[in-house]
């Protein structure tokens, strides 16, 4: 693992579909046992792909509006030597295929890379019924699921071509929209290792996703407050880097997670079970307080549901004035 | 055609895979009766005549398989299994037993020829579908089978997988359908009636047929024909009985699950043998 963060944080020019799109095609050229399984919302992701379907016979594969047989066909396939990356937008994997992600997925041992898009509030427009701020915690009680949230484009492209490559059962919580750049090219990842891509002594903030940029934003006016606040980009949810979080614990002696997800049974309910048994210090949640989303643009959502820096840094004082000593 | 000489194989082969069933449940002293008797026959078939298999090798690339969707009559093919020669008779008086090889229901990572693992009702034809469609993208020739219940196809998530494998005409799927006309709370007529499958399956373009799911040469002339790959996916629904064969289960309208005494099962042993 060897990361360069980039020195502005501006939006990619490229969106996350695209460098998905432009990333699985690749493989797929590369080895034809990589198949891609849609459940018609392929155009949303693979774009103009979907309509060159015929250049990728046999390995992608449009299902029709069919979530919970796109999810076991995959495992059968998996069964039968292919590889197969299987997407629809967020609460369709997590919710309407829970069952067959876990019998015939995680439980029979299958080799299946789920990849739910548009988490949290990048549903956006779509709304309350697509805004899934429960489904890393639908997923994260199974056995057997790595489950992640990819930062930015560079980290998308190195996870997905990690997974090609790896056996098991892979849960992506994955933006299509660009989102702010964190890593320049040449970064690598390493799944279960979480990066520190900002050094300080009073308090960390573990944040994934969206969250990782406003948590450095957060970081920013800490500073000039006086608060030295690290920000840990915590991508893989589950297995938690426990090691990362304990000795954050230890060095800076409070924590804030930052998440575009429930405060219940996601990243922040993973951080406070490992510092609870392990190292108890002060820990403040950012995230999505037990409510259904709605619709609306990026910057009202953010607010609506009190993901800003501004919340990161409300919580982050509120941490640190609840140090002992 | 079978001759005289395999259909009387194929009787002993079926009669021995219910005597291990009932002996199996009887040592726990409780089991899915009714469904596992109910295809024991087509198991026969199956097992004893049109599926390749190598029981030294339980993974063998070049093997037909078999996906019971049905995960409950798992003790009715660890008895074909075990016949085969998959692993060893002894194995059978552990079912359910702590840390046994064979669960009640059908589970790949514990049991040598169970080739996916199957519990939750409604996901094993999605599998299969899934495993055929990978074997004809190989040009492989395997034969995917899976068995599916009456009441189990009240699932939805059947439909969806009947849909996807006729849209991508996996002719190399034979799925049966175990119409046994009974489920756990009472007659599947009772409570949502499918019938009739044939029309239904045929109407998703499948190619169907019905035949006496306990008349064994039926049973492989059905097969048979649908071993044919005319880019339509084939379903063979068997008329059966719940609790075929097994004397204190039989007619009984609910033996989804029963208990099972060692004089009840030695007394359905002995009818068998007569």
């Amino acid at each position: 693992m060897s990361i360069i963060t980039a020195k502005e944080h501006e939006l990619s020019t490229q969106t996350m579909a695209q460098v998905y799109a432009e990333t699985i095609t690749k493989l797929m050229e590369e080895n034809k046992d990589i198949m891609e399984l849609e459940a018609d919302l392929g155009a949303c992701i693979m774009g103009g792909k979907m309509d060159e379907i015929d250049k990728y016979p046999g390995q992608l594969i449009n299902c029709g509006i069919q979530e919970a047989n796109m999810i076991g066909t995959a495992c059968g396939l998996s069964a039968a030597g292919k590889i197969p990356f299987a997407h629809s937008f967020a609460p369709f994997i997590a919710r309407r295929a829970n069952d067959q992600i876990f019998i015939s997925g995680c439980y029979s041992d299958a080799n299946v890379k789920l990849i739910g898009s548009d988490p949290g509030i990048m549903a956006a427009y779509n709304g309350g019924t697509h805004m899934p701020f429960e489904d890393v915690a639908a997923l994260r009680a199974f056995p057997a699921l790595t489950i992640m949230e990819p930062t930015d484009g560079v980290m998308l492209k190195s996870l997905i071509r990690q997974l090609a490559e790896k056996k098991g059962m892979y849960y992506v919580r994955c933006a299509r929209k660009a989102v702010a750049k964190i890593y320049e090219e040449g970064s690598e990842f390493e799944i279960g290792k979480a990066n520190v891509i900002k050094n300080g002594t009073d308090v960390t903030i573990i944040a994934a996703g969206i969250m990782v940029a406003e948590a450095l934003k957060a970081a920013q006016i800490l500073e000039e407050d006086g608060i030295s606040a690290r920000v840990v980009d915590m991508f893989t949810i589950k297995p938690l880097d426990e090691e990362m979080v304990c000795k954050c614990a230890e060095e800076t002696g409070a924590i804030v997670t930052a998440e575009n997800h429930s405060i219940y049974n996601g990243l922040g309910s993973a951080v406070c079970e490992v510092i609870a048994e392990n190292i108890p210090v002060p820990v403040e949640k950012v995230g999505v307080q037990d409510v259904f989303g709605e619709v609306g643009d990026m910057e009202y959502l953010k607010k609506r549901f009190h993901l800003t820096a501004a919340d990161i840094v409300i919580k982050a004082k509120a941490a640190a004035a609840r140090k002992r000593g | 055609m079978l001759t005289d000489k395999k259909v009387q194989e194929l009787e002993q082969f079926a009669k021995e895979i219910r005597i291990h069933t009932i002996d199996q449940m009887a040592v726990r002293g409780f089991g899915h009766m009714g469904g596992a008797m109910s295809i024991c026959d087509l198991l026969s078939v199956l097992y004893g005549k049109q599926m390749k298999v190598d029981p030294q090798r339980p993974q063998w690339e070049e093997r037909d398989w078999l996906i019971c969707s049905k995960g409950h009559a798992g003790p009715a093919v660890y008895s074909a299994l075990s016949l085969k020669g998959f692993f060893p008779r002894g194995w059978l008086k552990t079912l359910n037993q702590p840390q046994t090889s064979l669960p009640s229901h059908c589970d790949h990572k514990k049991t040598p020829g169970i080739d996916v693992t199957t519990g939750s009702l409604g996901q094993g034809l999605s599998v299969a579908a899934g495993i055929a469609l990978a074997k004809k993208i190989d040009q492989n020739q395997n034969q995917i089978y899976c068995i599916i219940g009456d009441g189990e196809s009240q699932e939805g998530q059947n439909w969806e997988a009947i849909m996807f494998a006729a849209q991508n005409k996996l002719d190399n799927l034979i799925l049966f359908v175990d119409n046994n006309k009974q489920q756990l709370d009472n007659t599947t007529a009772n409570i949502c009636n499918m019938e009739s499958f044939k029309e239904k399956l045929e109407s998703f373009h499948w190619e169907a047929e019905e035949v006496d799911g306990h008349d064994l040469e039926a049973i492989d002339a059905a097969i048979e024909r649908a071993k044919n790959r005319n880019g339509k996916p084939h379903a063979v629904v068997l008329n059966t009985i719940k609790g075929k064969g097994c004397s204190f289960a039989e007619n009984i309208l609910k033996n989804h699950h029963i208990n099972v005494s060692k004089e009840q099962a030695e007394d359905a042993i002995d009818a068998l043998n007569r």
